[in-house]
Formats: structure tokens, C-alpha cells, sequence
């Protein structure tokens, strides 16, 4: 399967409003912004007794896991609740996929479950572009992790996290540890950093675990750790992906523990106030100390409530585009 | 078409809720304002009032009826309740009433965050163009507009009220 070409319009509507969820690539600044406040605003809704808005009232969301999650799936699941959707979710690493079913068949048989959206899990890269080209007109497509290539609900969600707990992206120096070559929330986040204007993103890994073409991000490398851990005001870990590694790229967990793992003394080199971010599931003693893990900078809980408001807020817009679409369509039969 | 003036109407509504209030037997009420043109009348009402009590604050957007049709409204802000709702009295302030829809979401969202005791509803100005059986207990004036016409708030400080005329309707 082909990646996506960049900065393409698929998940804009005609007025150039989100009417798909795919990547953060080629989206406006102003639009990032839009849903980073729009989360705000659902973060209240999650502090109240009746946590639930009528927004999607009526409306089905299926949720089409074709790789495991935990933390994704079930903050899909609770966002669409939320926001009042009829919730079903559908583990497909299991089921048909597994009898030989084909792509474009499960998702002809889940369209005719009459969904309104899918939020889309998939091993390979651009599997939510793919389904989102082939889609029945009005059905919104929420990538929820695509190979190596995207994570823009995560993405967005550790933006709303350091947004929150350290302001002006425009003042910050974030950096982003572990293992970049097969991270999709890595390059999620390099994107949004970038549009969202923070001046000092640095990537931070042993050689063997860089993509090549990092330059294209406008990132600084590097492969020193306590160099570019150097007065960070935000770090972000990232979990080290053994089940997507062949070959040897990496001597042992210990070694990678003991030259890149964040530790109390490690992040002692980063700001005083720095705040610590991790996709989760964590691997402790691989990639962070349990000590960093459970310190009052560790954001790693405030990410997942972080987590359910982004993606209320990205339901509810992509949902709001394809109503805006709908609208334009039928006012342009009309004046045929 | 004069327009009235807010610095004459926020007096009268001042006095007129105060009598409507006495009459309920009700002392301590809790005013809510409707994102944005309704938290400036609040605050404009309060003020008169010399009430210095929080004030709430309301954005209905996720409340509204025509998300379905037009999707959702650009700016969300959130709501801010700084008291309990469950058995309160409140005062639903907002700056113009015409569908009745926004107080339609708006009640929908306030029981959301419990039941309280009374709502008693405060515009502005009633621009006679009910769509639903919602009317305010108080209003300061009543305006019969053309087709054509709208009317806008501008604020906070002065508070003062525009006529918009509508081209290709």
C-alpha cells in the first residue's frame, strides 16, 4: 500500500473545513488551533455530573480495530458516548481479516451497518487514506494509528497536554526520545510542533532508530541524550517498538535503558519545570524510569483525559464538515 | 425604524426583575448569561443591580438543533457554572430572543447540570418570530422586523444595538 501523498485535500470539504480525520500534514495552523479549543471546551463537559452533549445524537460510530489498542479504542469509545453516538466496536485483527476477507470487503460490509463514521486502526501505512478515498460520500474517517506513517488524534492530544501545562508553543524547546523510526505518534507530533510554531523540536535517538529524511521536519537531531535533553521545557518518550523491529537494531533493552532511557538524573537536565509525556502502554526500566513515571511532571494520566476531549472535539468537527458538505451538495443540485 | 437604547432598557429590566423575583418569594437567585451578547446584558443587569455574585456562563453550541444541518458553531467556548444548579433559582439572561431555540439548547444544558428549584428568562430585546412556545418572563422591548432585517448586539462597553439589512433574500 501506497503512503499518502502530503498536504492532500481528501479530509477538507469544499470550504476547506476537516470532513476526514487522516494526518495533521498540510493542515493550517488556525485549524490545529480550532481543535485544540474546541477540546477545551469538551474538557469541561468531562468535569460535570452528566458527562454527555446531544451533539451526535443519533449517529453511529464504529470503531475498526485492525491492530490492538487499549488506550485509543477506549477513548474513541467514550468520546462518541459522550458526545451521545451509538458506539460499536469492532476488533478485526480477530475476525474476517484473519478468514481472508479483503479490505475493501469489511468495509463494504460495515458501511452497510449504515455508520456514520469510522475511527480506523491498521498495521500498514495509509490503510485510513485508502478507506477514506473508497467510502460511501458522508461517511467521516478518523485514522486511529496507521503503520508508521500517523497518529493525529495522539498527536493532537500531546498538544493539547503541553499546550495546557506549558502555554505558547511559540516560547518552548520539545524534545521527542526513543524510538522515531517506527513511530507514527513521532511524526504526528513533529508536524503539529512545527505548525503550531514552536521554534525547537529535537529528535533525540540512536542512529539505528532514525528515519531517513528527518530534515524534511525541521527538526534538530540528535544522538547524545543529556545533549539534546538540554533545558527542554517538554519531553516526550516514546515506547520502544519491539514487535514492529526485525533485524538488530538494537543491542538489548538493557543497553538502550542505560544510553537513552529518561531517568531522574537525565531529566534533571532538562528545564526545572519540564513535563514528561508518554503515548503509553510505558515500559519501565526500557525507555523510562518508574520514578520518572510516577513524578508529579509526568503527564502520562492527564494525557489519556486529554486524550477522550481531542477526540470529542475531532468527531464532532469532521462530523460537522461532512454536514457542511451534505448542505453544499443538495444546494448544488438544487441550483442545477 | 428608532432603535431602543440598552442604557435605558437595562433599568427598567433591572426594576421590572426585581418586582417579578419579590413576587416568586424568591432572595438569592443565580444568574446565568448566554455566550456572548447574553453574559454582557448579565453583566450590564448585574451591575445595576449591584449584585456582585458570579456570574455563569453558557455556550450551547453542543445544545443546538441545527448541528445536524449547519454543523458546529465556530469558537466554542466553555461553559463556566461557578455554583451549584440543583435546586437554585435561576436567571437565564440573554440578548436577543427570536426562534426560541437557543433557550430551547440552553435549558437542555442547564439540566445537565441538575434541576433547579426555577428558570426565569430575561432579553433583551423579543424580535416576535417564535418558533417554539419559549417567551421570557422580562423583556426590554419589543421589535417587529422585515424579512430582511436582523438585529446585532455590540458590546460590552457600550452595549448598543445594530440594524443589519440583508441583500439577495
Amino acid at each position: 500500500m501506497i503512503p499518502p501523498a502530503p498536504k492532500c485535500p481528501l479530509q477538507l470539504n469544499d470550504q476547506g473545513r476537516l470532513r476526514h480525520f487522516l494526518s495533521l500534514d498540510g493542515l493550517p495552523r488556525s485549524m490545529l488551533t480550532e481543535i485544540l479549543d474546541t477540546a477545551d471546551s469538551f474538557l469541561e463537559v468531562g468535569a460535570r455530573a452528566v458527562k454527555k452533549v446531544p451533539l451526535l445524537r443519533g449517529m453511529t460510530v464504529c470503531n475498526v480495530f485492525f491492530e490492538n489498542s487499549t488506550r485509543t479504542r477506549t477513548t474513541f469509545e467514550l468520546a462518541a458516548k459522550r458526545l451521545s453516538a451509538d458506539v460499536i466496536t469492532l476488533n478485526v485483527s480477530t475476525s474476517s481479516t484473519s478468514k481472508g476477507e479483503t479490505l475493501t470487503d469489511t468495509l463494504r460490509t460495515l458501511e452497510a451497518m449504515a455508520a456514520d463514521m469510522f475511527v480506523v486502526r491498521h498495521a500498514e501505512s495509509g490503510a485510513a487514506h485508502f478507506i477514506a478515498e473508497h467510502v460511501t460520500p458522508n461517511v467521516a474517517i478518523i485514522n486511529g494509528g496507521d503503520g508508521r506513517h500517523a497518529h493525529p488524534t495522539q498527536g493532537m492530544l500531546d498538544m493539547l497536554t503541553i499546550r495546557r501545562h506549558k502555554g505558547d508553543f511559540e516560547k518552548l524547546k520539545v524534545a521527542i526520545v526513543g524510538d522515531i523510526l517506527h513511530s507514527r505518534v513521532a511524526r504526528s507530533n513533529m508536524i503539529a510542533l512545527k505548525t503550531l510554531g514552536c521554534p525547537d523540536i529535537r529528535v533525540i535517538a540512536p542512529k539505528t532508530l532514525l528515519p531517513v529524511g528527518l530534515e524534511q521536519y525541521g527538526v534538530n537531531v540528535y544522538t547524545d541524550v543529556n545533549e539534546g535533553l538540554k533545558d527542554v521545557d517538554v519531553i516526550i518518550m516514546l515506547r520502544l517498538q519491539r514487535e514492529r523491529m526485525q533485524g538488530g537494531l538494537l543491542p538489548s533493552e538493557g543497553e538502550f535503558y542505560r544510553l537513552y532511557g529518561l531517568s531522574e538524573q537525565r531529566l534533571a537536565l532538562a528545564h526545572p519545570e519540564a513535563i514528561v509525556l508518554h503515548p503509553g502502554p510505558i515500559n519501565r526500566g526500557v525507555e523510562i524510569d518508574s520514578l520518572v513515571a510516577d513524578c508529579p511532571r509526568s503527564m502520562i494520566l492527564n494525557q489519556v483525559t486529554y486524550g477522550i476531549a481531542i477526540r470529542m472535539a475531532v468527531l464532532s468537527l469532521t462530523m460537522s464538515g461532512q454536514n457542511e458538505q451534505r448542505q453544499l451538495d443538495a444546494e448544488k443540485q438544487e441550483s442545477l | 425604524m428608532s432603535l431602543p437604547d440598552p442604557a435605558i432598557l437595562i433599568p427598567a429590566i433591572a426594576h421590572e426583575l426585581q418586582a417579578h423575583l419579590k413576587a416568586k418569594n424568591i432572595d438569592n437567585p443565580r444568574f446565568v448569561g448566554i455566550h456572548t451578547g447574553g453574559v454582557w446584558v448579565a453583566n450590564a443587569l448585574l451591575k445595576e443591580l449591584k449584585n456582585e455574585e458570579p456570574l455563569g456562563i453558557l455556550n450551547v453550541s453542543f445544545y443546538r438543533d441545527d448541528f445536524s444541518r449547519t454543523g458546529l458553531h465556530p469558537q466554542v467556548r466553555p461553559s463556566q457554572l461557578p455554583f451549584e444548579i440543583a435546586d437554585q433559582h435561576l436567571v437565564l439572561i440573554d440578548d436577543v430572543q427570536m426562534s426560541g431555540r437557543t433557550i430551547r439548547a440552553a435549558l437542555n444544558e442547564l439540566f445537565d447540570y441538575g434541576r433547579p428549584a426555577s428558570v426565569t428568562l430575561v432579553c433583551l430585546l423579543d424580535l416576535n418570530a417564535r418558533e417554539l412556545p419559549i417567551r421570557p418572563d422580562i423583556v426590554g422591548a419589543t421589535l417587529s422586523l422585515e424579512q430582511n432585517q436582523r438585529v446585532k448586539l455590540t458590546g460590552p462597553e457600550p452595549l448598543a444595538i445594530q440594524l443589519q439589512t440583508i441583500d439577495n433574500l
